[in-house]
Formats: structure tokens, sequence, C-alpha cells
């Protein structure tokens, strides 16, 4: 939330804060010392605080309501949890607080007005406090400055260290005070857990939460300069001539997702019923070695990395497809979906097979015997009532592999090119969106052009794609599923 | 001190209580039937008759080989990779393990409910169609739609599930599902039933309406069932098999064996020394 609501307020000057950020002064001697306070009064206070509880219950364990290491656990929380804290909060704010103290010993003539500027003014400042010279004289008054702000920082985190174990040693004491029998040091140990169960888990909640958030507002702005029905439904994607200042018209994406579409159809003709297929025969029919040599060697695919299958697919695949195609007398582009395709859905079908003989093997034996019981023969068996159990299973190991498909970059971008076309000729070039995403970011744009912010748009388009095959996905798989107990 | 007692008890009964049963058919035969699981000898030398539109109990502790002569009689064991089978089992006075039978058409004649009842991932009408559908006993339609009420009814669920054919085997309750695994296996008109504990996994209100059902379809099958619950072997069967640690021990008429048993180990087992 927090990242998203910074993004809001001052999302044009984001890159010139980031660099200020890194620009900072490392953690100095103090923060260090403070930590190395910390852990070793954290290990004090568990043995001091197992060995009060133990002198207290006096031999007889059953009188205490916890037993000692809880104990122990109590007064080490209490001495490193507030102090931790309060590093936390002291390094995340004494930069800017030290700034503005510093700003304010400046003549007002020298504070610039506008934004820019003035992150230029605080980048100078700290480049002379670390004792980095940009080769230019400094001013005066700057220079001066930068001495005030390292006296400041330096006072800070000696206050820190002070602070801090001061902080550590009360923590300690209280709580060791606090050990009696009858202390539920167990509950509220526990209840310390849960509350470090539940950061980690909101930490990737956040994290997605402010992807998306960035994700939306970056969107946003480029909608602001191209509208949404041109990008949604024109025809023409050319963003080299949105550069020159015409932006009406360079960026219609349906030739970007329908070159991801018609890509992905190829990989999952491919991947598919080759997938499955294998996937049936390794569990219904292979002998036990056969099956545990050949699974592992599939599953050898899966490790392959994607820029591999790249090269394979530029310099062999599309190759013998532009030849054969020649040779039936077809017009063949050197770089064409197929080949991409082809080459997706091979990587592809080890999700396939691999996720669907696990579902297959967890469709209990029972309901085969039963078939087998009545008469059925392999075939039917497994037609009837072995795929339609596993049928959730198969659908998610799907929809895993079109997400994967639709994700995948290396292989489009080295195979079947960079060209735009709107076509539904796999021997054509074709381009997908994350091969225009990966292409645009890595140019030397400026940030906010609309060629840069393109790729917001692109990837808020994927992500509500993916986002709505894998609800699909979920509603496929809780409507079929059989409970078996 | 307690053996001799019973054995005593048992003696005096001997005589008025041997009822005379009319000699019938055997539907199937086993001759000096091995099984091996890999190396380990699980059968020994088995020899048993199944008498015709009889249910025959096979009884015995775990593990002594009771389920896995079971699976012999329609072949299941072939889906077991590491099973061999040696001797000779007749069907209808024919070899069921010549090589010009088909395992197919053996189960189709000899059906199977298995110990946990598995209704397949369908409703419940495709549950019971599945079997005719596949070796074409019926057209779809009218005549599939017969098979199944009547199949249904057999089994003795038709009033319970007639208003919802449509909704899925599998929501049934546990006692329902295994009177649809007996159904599905009826559907196919099968001659001899196998049952594998039917009943183990089922409340004792459900274990009794399977009991019925097995006595009245005792009147156009044949019936073999595993057991470990003597009482239910002593209620719906009228032959019983005794096996232990691999071997046929005694094979006899239900009341004889549970009054008058030859073997020791029998005893003990119906006794309840070990087992």
């Amino acid at each position: 939330m927090l990242s998203g609501l910074f993004l809001i307020g001052e999302r044009e000057h984001m890159l010139s804060d980031l660099f200020f950020f890194i620009g900072e002064h490392g953690q100095p001697m103090q923060t260090t010392m403070l930590l190395t306070v910390i852990a070793v009064l954290t290990v004090v206070g568990y043995f001091l605080g197992r060995g009060r509880a133990v002198a207290i219950a006096g031999g007889r364990l059953s009188t205490l309501h916890s037993v000692p290491p809880y104990h122990g656990f109590f007064v080490a929380l209490w001495a490193g949890v507030p102090a931790l804290l309060l590093l936390a909060v002291w390094v995340s704010c004494e930069g800017p607080v030290i700034m503005s103290l510093v700003l304010a010993q400046l003549p007002a003539a020298l504070i610039p007005t506008d934004h820019q500027a003035l992150t230029l003014l605080q980048t100078d400042i700290l480049n002379l406090a670390a004792g980095v010279s940009n080769g230019r004289e400094p001013d005066p008054a700057v220079a001066d400055a930068a001495g005030l702000y390292n006296t400041l920082h330096m006072v800070a985190e000696s206050c820190l260290l002070a602070l801090g174990s001061a902080l550590a040693v009360a923590g300690l004491t209280l709580a060791r005070r606090q050990i009696r029998g009858d202390l539920r040091a167990r509950n509220r140990v526990e209840a310390a857990l849960n509350v470090l169960l539940i950061l980690c888990s909101l930490v990737a909640i956040l994290t997605t939460v402010g992807i998306v958030l960035s994700l939306l507002f970056q969107a946003i702005q480029f909608f602001t300069m191209v509208p949404l029905t041109d990008f949604l439904f024109g025809l023409h994607w050319n963003p080299q001539t949105a550069f020159s200042g015409d932006v009406k018209g360079s960026f219609g994406a349906v030739p970007i997702f329908t070159g991801t579409l018609l890509i992905t159809v190829i990989a999952m003709v491919v991947a598919v019923p080759i997938g499955l297929m294998s996937a049936v025969y390794m569990s219904e029919y292979a002998a036990p070695t056969v099956r545990s040599v050949a699974k592992p060697v599939l599953e050898i695919l899966a490790g392959i990395p994607t820029v591999v299958y790249g090269f394979f697919a530029a310099l062999t695949m599309a190759p013998v497809i532009r030849d054969v195609g020649t040779a039936l007398g077809l017009e063949v582009s050197s770089q064409s979906a197929l080949a991409a395709g082809v080459v997706m859905g091979i990587m592809i079908i080890p999700f396939v097979s691999s996720l669907s003989d696990d579902v297959i093997n967890a469709v209990p034996q029972a309901l085969r015997d039963g078939s087998y019981g009545l008469g059925a023969t392999r075939s039917e068996t497994i037609r009837e009532i072995v795929l339609p159990a596993a049928l959730p299973g198969i659908v998610g190991a799907v929809m895993l592999a079109i997400s994967r498909a639709i994700g995948e970059t290396m292989i489009v971008a080295m195979a079947a090119g960079l060209a735009a076309n709107l076509t539904a000729n796999p021997l054509a070039a074709v381009t997908t969106v994350t091969v225009q995403i990966a292409a645009t970011i890595r140019g030397d744009q400026e940030f906010n052009s609309p060629k840069t912010l393109s790729v917001f748009g692109l990837g808020l388009v994927l992500f509500i794609v993916t986002l709505i095959l894998n609800v699909i996905a979920l509603r496929v798989v809780q409507k079929y599923r059989e409970k078996y107990d | 001190m307690r053996l001799d007692n019973i054995q005593m008890s048992v003696a005096n009964r001997q005589g008025p209580a041997v009822r005379a049963i009319p000699s019938v058919n055997n539907k199937i035969t086993a001759r000096d039937v091995n099984v091996y699981y890999a190396t380990k000898r699980a059968l020994k030398d088995i020899n048993l008759d199944i008498e015709e539109n009889r249910v025959t109990a096979l009884i015995g502790p775990s593990g002594c080989g009771k389920s896995t002569f079971l699976r012999c009689l329609n072949r299941m064991n072939d889906t077991i990779d590491i099973c061999r089978i040696e001797g000779q089992i007749q069907l209808d006075s024919v070899d069921i393990y010549a090589k010009a039978i088909d395992t197919v058409q053996l189960r189709a004649r000899v059906g199977m409910v298995f110990q946990k009842p598995n209704p397949f991932p369908k409703s419940i009408y495709d549950n019971i169609a599945y079997g005719p559908r596949i070796h074409g006993l019926a057209q779809r339609g009218a005549e599939m739609d017969e098979v199944v009420r009547s199949s249904l009814e057999r089994a003795g669920l038709w009033g319970e599930v007639k208003d919802r054919l449509k909704e899925p085997g599998t929501g049934l309750s546990g006692g329902q599902q295994q009177r649809l695994c007996i159904a599905r296996a009826i559907a196919v008109s099968p001659e001899v039933i196998l049952m594998d504990e039917p009943c183990s996994a089922l409340d004792p209100i459900a274990t009794a309406h399977i009991e019925e059902l097995i006595d009245e379809l005792r009147a156009s099958y044949t019936i073999v069932i595993v057991t470990h619950n003597m009482q239910q072997a002593a209620r719906v069967s009228q032959k019983t098999a005794f096996f232990h640690l691999g071997e046929m021990v005694e094979c006899n008429d239900t009341e004889e064996i549970f009054t008058n048993p030859r073997d020791e180990r029998t005893q003990g087992y119906i006794t309840g020394r070990y087992g």
C-alpha cells in the first residue's frame, strides 16, 4: 500500500528517487554494534529467563504454568523485539529527517523550488558528505551542509546505539522481573510467533498488491496518452513512430495479442496431446522399470534453460521449417510462429505429462479394480473411468501450461521475431506481448515516454488474461472435483 | 481344558444336527492352486469346489489368502505384476487360465464387489449403465433404462434413488454405495458374484440390508463371499471354507463348520482363540 501511495504522488520521479535511496550511506559501525548488542542480550535473556523459572520452580517443574524454555523465549523476545523495532524505525526515518534539518540551515536562496533540482541538490550534499567528488568545486554553503550532515549523522548513530541498547536492557530486566510460576509464558511466546507467521504471509500478499498497483498506475498514465480503445482495438503496432510525436495509431495491440494467441495455440496443439498421451502411457501401460527411466528423462526437458530452446528453435527448427515449406512451394519467413510454437510446445510437454501422470496415479486403484471387475478393457477403463476422475488435475496442468506459454519470452524473441504482423498464418513472423515488453524495456528511452509506458499497458492486459485463466481453471477444478477417502 | 469342553459339546450335537443338503452342480472347481507374490507363496495347493446357486463363505484370519483366492476366480490378480498362479481353476468345466480365455469375457461372467464401496465418479444411472454399455448388452435409451431400473430393484436401491438417477453415485451413503456396486455387478448379468468383505466398511443396519440382499440373490447367482465376521458367514452362507496361512484347512456345510469343525485350527478360530 505504501509503495502504491508513494507512486500516486511522485511517480514521475520514481527513478531519481530510487537513486537517491541507493546513494545513501551504507550501514555504519554503530548499527552493526547495536545488532551485536541485541543478539547478545537476546541470548543472555533466554538463559536468564530460563534460569529464573527453574529457580522459582525449585525442582518441581510442574508448579510452573509453562516449561522453563518458554520463560527463556519470553525474556529473549522482550530483549530483542522492541530494540529491533526501534532500529527499523530509526533507519527508515533518519535520512529524511537529517536532510530536512540540513536544508533548513541552508540560505533560502540556495534551495530550488522545483522538485527535480531539489533532488539534485540533495544528491550533491550526500555525495560530498560521503567524500565522493563530482569534479566541480562545491558551493561553500553546500560544503558546509555536507559537513553538518556528517555531524548530525554521527550524533544520530550514537544516539541510536545508546537508546537501542538501553531499550534491550530495559526489556530484558522488566520481562525477567515478570517471571512467576503462573506466568503464561507459553501463550505469550506463541502469540508472538503467530504475529511472525502473519507478517510472513503479509509480505507475499503486500508484494502482490504493490506490483498490481504499480502496474495499474503506470498503465493509467499510459492510457492518458494513448486512448484505451486505440490500444485494445488498434491494428497497427509501431512504437518507433510514436517517438516522433505521432502517438495516435501507433499503439494498436491487436497484432501483439493475436501473435501471442497464435503461438500459444500452436504450443498447446503440440504439448497437450503428446503430454497427455505420454502420461497415460507412463501411468497405465509402462512397466515399472520403463517408467522409472522414462519419467525422469522426460522431466529433464523441463530443466533445459529456455534460452537453449530459443536457439534450438532459431537455428535448427526455423531453417528446417523454412526448407520444408520452400520445398512444398510455400513462402516461409525465416522467423516463423510455427518454429517458436512447436519448440515452446516441446518445452511444455513435461509440465503437462508430469502433472497429468501424478493426477492419474492419484486416481484410486479401487476405481480401476471396479471397472476391470465388470469386464472392462484397459482402454475402456482409462477413457471412461480414469481420465474423467483425473480431469480436474489435467485441466489444472493444461492451464498451468498455457500460463507458461503466454509468459514465455526467450524462445519467441529468438525464433519468431519482433515484427508485429497481424496474421493467422503460422509461417509468418509474429511477436508476442512478453517479447515486446522485453524489447521495449531494454531500450534507452525516457521513462515517461509513451513507448516505455506501453509495457505497463501490455503487462496489465497480460496480467488480467492470466488471472482470468486461473479463475476458470479453479472453477473447473472445483466443479469436477470428486472426494475420495 | 476349555478346548476339551467345546469339543465335547460339539460332539454331543453331532448326529441329528447334520442336515442333508441335496447335491448340486459345482460351478467352480479349483485344483492344486498355488499363488506366489514374487517369491512369497500366498496360497498352497488349494482344492475347493464352489456349488451353483449357493453362498460360499471364505473365512480365516487376516493374510490367510482368502481374498487372494477370491481374486483368482475372476483373474483380478492378473492386474498385479508380481503375482503368479499355478494349478487349475475351472468355471463350468472350462479352465479359466487357458490361453483361449479372454479376461474381459470371464469378468463379465464372474462379477465382483469390493471391500470398500467404489462407485465411479459418474451419475447413479451411468454407474449401472457402464457395464451393459461396454459389453453391448443393451441399447441406449429405453432398453438401458430398463436394465438400470431392474438392477437397482434387485439390489434394493431403486426406491431410494429413483428420483435422483442423475446425481453422482459418490453422493450416496456408504451402505447405498455398496448396494450400488452390487447393482452395477448385477447389471452385466453375471453367473457368479464374488464379494470381498462387502460389509466391512458399513454400519450394522446397512450390513443387514446387504445380507438380506445376498440371500435373495442366491436364487439366480452363485455367490462367493470373503468375510471376517463369523456371524455373517453363519447367517448368509450354505458352505464355508476356512483358510489359514495360505492353506485351505477345511470346507464343509456352514452349519457343520460352526458346530462340528474337524480341524483343531478351525475350532480355534471360530471359538475366538486366535485370528
